[in-house]
């Protein structure tokens, strides 16, 4: 059995379904040169069967937002000197900004800098969402790599 | 009140706040006269960056005929926007000189940033293949003169439905009417999008079929709106010409229709009416475009605060 220390302070995401824990720290871009962060993949869940975790010290705000259109049903654990100072259920958010990005080639946001790129659930079971400007309906469920917008590529 | 705000799509406004502009274009083509100072000393700039007769000219001739002047471009290449100039800092500048704009623009969604980077009233006349909201009022205004209203219609709607902005547009408006049901006619490529048929169609509970035989629909129909495929919504040349010319109304088959079906078209047609139809009373599509012209200049007037 493979065992992790526990963090003295930082963030522990819980109940990542299993296979998604790599596309969540990508998304979440930390800095691994500096961050202790600890994956593990494929951990036996009694509640899941499978997941993955995630464990990043000294970091104590993440985009929650990102989470739960990446993984809706993860548990987030801030922690505080070994101690779960608060445990945050993820929802599928209402209303997203700069976190989707549009695929439409018609839409403006391929050609306006600095449209911020706005989505809205449409469909909260599939994880659909509606393209503020043209209407267009994505698909959170499943494959989206494509849309989620890095933050390293929106500071740029 | 309509007064500041921008009129985007068509739910935009409440069906009570349409019938106030309805009412206010059948008072404005009972009496002209009256309203030739309405607009005097106000300013609409119109920032056509696709081509345009009818919108256009519809929305120049509305605001000269109230006692307005225009100021505008009707190609991007005459502008800064030929230098890269967004639509945000484009809208701002011209929101130092005018009181209300009209935008059309390739991209969906333009006006929507346009009137989220400033307070003067922006009318969308048009973004890509998305919405085209007064048309939409166009359409209705000449439903409404020769049916008495929107209840318990069915409409057609035929030609390209995916790209067509002005059938998008009429859908959403009509979904909000009592007892009306659509029949979509167009070949499969050119289907409505998902968005219409989900959030609208269906989550309205609003009875549609969607069909690929014209002669078929035709003798139950109250209205028959058709479209052009237009060839500047296709990224490939080869799927244009595959299915231009799928469905053209002619002689023959308004013969198959009801005796009063109206006919309407957003113009410009290619082929898909062919001009043996203009004769037939049912063909609305001219009286369509000047009844443009009035609601365009009722909605001038409310978006202005004009009593």
């Amino acid at each position: 059995m493979v065992v992790i220390d526990s963090i003295k302070t930082g963030i522990v995401i819980d109940h990542i379904t299993a296979g998604l824990g790599m596309k969540i720290l990508e998304y979440l871009d930390i800095d691994t040169t500096k961050d202790t962060v600890a994956l593990i993949m494929h951990a036996v869940s009694s509640k899941y069967g499978r997941k993955d975790v995630v464990k990043i010290e000294n970091v104590s705000d993440i985009d929650l937002a990102a989470l739960g259109i990446i993984d809706p049903k993860v548990t987030v654990n801030y922690i505080e000197d070994h101690i779960i100072r608060e445990k945050v259920n993820i929802t599928v958010p209402e209303r997203v900004v700069n976190i989707i990005k549009c695929n439409n080639p018609r839409c403006v946001t391929s050609v306006e800098q600095g449209a911020p790129q706005i989505f809205h659930l449409i469909d909260r079971e599939n994880r659909e969402y509606r393209c503020e400007y043209c209407d267009e309906i994505i698909s959170m469920k499943g494959g989206y790599s494509n849309e989620i917008i890095h933050k390293q590529w929106f500071d740029r | 009140m309509l007064r500041g705000r921008s009129f985007l799509e068509p739910m935009d406004f409440s069906t009570e706040e349409l019938e106030e502009l309805f009412l206010l274009a059948d008072q404005i083509i009972e009496n002209p006269e009256h309203y030739t100072k309405a607009c005097e000393g106000k300013l609409l700039a119109t920032l056509f960056y696709e081509p345009s007769t009818r919108t256009r000219f519809s929305f120049e001739a509305a605001m000269l005929r109230l006692g307005g002047q225009v100021i505008g471009f009707s190609e991007p290449s005459s502008s800064s926007v030929a230098k890269g100039e967004s639509i945000s800092d484009t809208i701002r500048t011209v929101a130092c000189y005018a009181d209300m704009a009209v935008m059309r623009h390739p991209k969906e969604g333009a006006p929507k940033v346009a009137a989220a980077s400033t307070t003067m009233p922006v009318v969308n006349a048009g973004d890509g293949g998305h919405q085209h909201p007064t048309q939409t009022l166009t359409d209705l205004l000449t439903i409404r003169k020769e049916k008495g209203g929107f209840d318990n219609l069915v409409v057609g709607l035929c030609g390209d439905l995916k790209f067509g902005r002005t059938v998008h547009s009429l859908i959403k408006a009509l979904s909000r009417y009592q007892n009306v049901s659509f029949i979509m006619i167009s070949p499969e490529e050119l289907k409505i999008p998902e968005y219409v048929r989900k959030e609208i169609l269906c989550r309205n509970k609003i009875p549609f079929e969607e069909v690929e035989n014209m002669q078929e629909a035709l003798p139950k129909l109250d209205v028959l709106y058709m479209t052009r495929v237009q060839r500047e919504r296709f990224f490939n040349e080869e799927d244009y010409v595959r299915l231009k010319d799928r469905y053209i109304l002619d002689g023959a088959k308004m013969k198959l229709a009801k005796q009063d079906m109206m006919v309407l078209h957003p113009l410009p047609r290619v082929n898909e009416i062919a001009t043996e139809v203009d004769s037939d009373p049912r063909a609305l599509y001219f009286k369509q475009a000047k009844y443009g012209m009035y609601i365009r200049m009722a909605l001038i007037m409310g978006l202005l605060g004009i009593e």
